[in-house]
């Protein structure tokens, strides 16, 4: 992964102890992550716990009701929302949707419908297209441009399995050439894209987060999935310390229940970088940008480090 | 030329068709219709506040459009009922205190059927400066603020995600509504300004390819139903407002007709080519 980020690039987002809240109901909180150039940052959760809205904050749409959230100065966003009806009423081409919030060069527009495999359908209206093509041309929108900054909520939904694969390589092929950040939300629990760098499990705070596991590192996997599909996908292992109850309070390990979760409300004891199995156990490689606002205590040098709950 | 009062009317008439149709575009596809119509409603409370304080006609329907639309808003983000419940309410409500506020005024004497349907044949040579003058504001507010006005009405966050200001371009949006009632008022009526709006902006979308192509073809559409609306109105002797409308429903029931452009088609690259 040559576009890891390095010390000296600042994120292009960082949101630290993040909440919203809508009629007096906190739909996430204590969110902490940054993403940098090159970076890829899936967040995956339930319905409803909060990753559109997390994405949101992220990129200014929903304001904050606590915490931070720093984005670069200028920061340039191509955004796929998770949602959106176009309605019969308004005559939309591909080619016209390009253009929807910046205007574009003709060059510019052919290039990001070609990387998306739709420029046969550049003068086909919006309304007419199949679930997977119009995902493509709202990709191709965001891409066209030229953002720092790829926010995708849940871009392979409505498409088929090796239409996903694509999706995810397309991905990976923008994210490579342009060194945008990208922050993918994935309706799946278990499996994202392999070239994520950070998966933050979300419901209503941040769950678990880490990395994911290389499927193509498991025979079983591999079989069953391909092995196109082993090179682009992984599986991700969560590791909570909590259960969520059907009132939406959280148990945690210790046995008592609370209203929310949080790193730091003395809930989460305290685990060894020697591994031991304790009751969290965040793993991720840490660095500057890692953003997982924990205190990091001396990790091991060149292994993932185990995040101490502070 | 100007002084015939028929002529006068027709200039009146097509200078308001060409405003309506891209602003009616915006009220089809953010589906705002029954919005627009509450905001016509209004109109007539404006016309009994400004005849009670003695005040400029076309201000205070204007403010006091504006003002509802702000209202519907509020009401809106506060989320107790349903919209059309809300609009359901200060639609009828707006237009009721209206005529009762009118009917308590016994000192003045007022064309309330003129207010309500319009009477275009009476427009005097300053109604035609203000339709013109007020027209060629608000169009060149739509062009200016063309890019947020689509993107915000295709999807206000991805619009915001993106620099642009939704929430500017619907405020902007609203005004713009409020000054076109303002103008209309006279022209077709309180209860038809907003057939005015929507019907060519329906009649265009069969023919139009582009949000552009489709903002040109109403006002076009419109034009074309005022010029048909008075000289039948002239031929029959029907009253003008009304008449306009039913003109304009004919060119929407003569386009229905037609053979779509598109809608049926997957690829409309394919072999699709001509005029639009």
């Amino acid at each position: 992964m040559l576009q890891t980020p390095t010390k000296t690039v600042p994120p292009l987002v960082s949101l630290g102890g993040v909440g919203v809240r809508r009629q007096g109901r906190w739909l996430v909180r204590g969110v902490e992550f940054s993403i940098a150039p090159g970076e890829i940052v899936t967040l995956i959760g339930p319905n409803g716990s909060g990753k559109s809205t997390t994405a949101k904050a992220a990129i200014g749409v929903l304001k904050a009701d606590e915490g931070r959230v720093e984005r670069k100065a200028g920061l340039k966003v191509g955004y796929v929302p998770q949602k959106l009806a176009i309605d019969w009423t308004m005559p939309l081409t591909v080619d016209r949707l390009m253009t929807l919030t910046s205007p574009l060069k003709g060059a510019e527009i052919d290039a990001a419908l070609s990387a998306t495999g739709i420029r046969h359908l550049a003068r086909a209206e919006v309304q007419h297209l199949s679930g997977g093509e119009f995902q493509r041309a709202l990709l191709a929108r965001a891409i066209a441009r030229k953002p720092d900054l790829l926010v995708l909520d849940e871009p392979v939904q409505g498409v088929d399995f090796s239409g996903e694969i694509a999706l995810y390589d397309l991905i990976k092929t923008i994210r490579n050439t342009t060194g945008c950040g990208i922050l993918l939300i994935s309706h799946d629990l278990h499996v994202v894209m392999a070239e994520t760098d950070t998966v933050i499990c979300l419901n209503g705070h941040v769950c678990c987060r880490g990395t994911p596991e290389a499927v193509s590192q498991s025979p079983e996997y591999l079989r069953l999935f391909g092995a196109r599909a082993g090179q682009t996908l992984a599986f991700y292992n969560h590791d909570h310390d909590h259960t969520h109850l059907p009132d939406g309070r959280v148990q945690h390990a210790d046995g008592s229940i609370t209203d929310d979760c949080r790193p730091g409300d003395g809930h989460h004891t305290q685990v060894l970088p020697s591994g031991k199995a304790g009751p969290m156990r965040i793993v991720h490689t840490h660095g500057p940008n890692c953003g997982c606002g924990l205190d990091h205590g001396p990790a091991p040098a060149g292994q993932a480090g185990e995040a101490r709950d502070a | 030329m100007l002084d015939d009062f028929f002529v006068r009317a027709l200039v009146a008439g097509v200078g308001l068709a060409i405003t309506a149709g891209p602003l009616g575009c915006f009220v089809v596809w953010r589906r705002m219709a029954y919005f627009g119509d509450t905001m016509a409603h209004s109109a007539l409370l404006g016309v009994a506040l400004s005849l009670l304080m003695d005040f400029n006609l076309l201000i205070s329907v204007f403010l006091v459009a504006a003002a509802v639309s702000l209202l519907m808003l509020l009401l809106q983000k506060r989320g107790t009922l349903s919209t059309d419940a809300l609009l359901g309410i200060l639609s009828h409500a707006t237009l009721a205190i209206g005529l009762v506020l009118v009917s308590f005024m016994t000192w003045v004497r007022i064309d309330l059927v003129g207010f309500l349907f319009g009477d275009i044949l009476a427009v005097t040579r300053a109604d035609v400066d203000l339709v013109w003058g007020g027209g060629i504001l608000v169009l060149f507010a739509i062009v200016w603020m063309w890019r947020p006005l689509i993107a915000s009405t295709v999807n206000p966050e991805l619009a915001e995600a993106e620099g642009l200001q939704p929430e500017r371009a619907r405020l902007a949006f609203m005004l713009l509504m409020a000054l076109v009632i303002a103008i209309a008022m006279k022209i077709v009526g309180i209860l038809l300004i907003t057939s005015l709006l929507i019907i060519p902006a329906a009649t265009a979308r069969r023919f139009s390819t582009s949000p552009e192509i489709m903002a040109v073809l109403a006002s076009v559409i419109g034009a074309l139903a005022v010029v048909g609306g008075l000289f039948g109105s002239l031929k029959f002797d029907t009253p003008s407002g009304p008449s306009i409308v039913v003109a304009a429903l004919g060119l929407f029931v003569l386009s229905l007709l037609t053979k779509p452009r598109t809608g049926t088609t997957q690829q409309p690259a394919m072999g699709q080519g001509g005029q639009a």
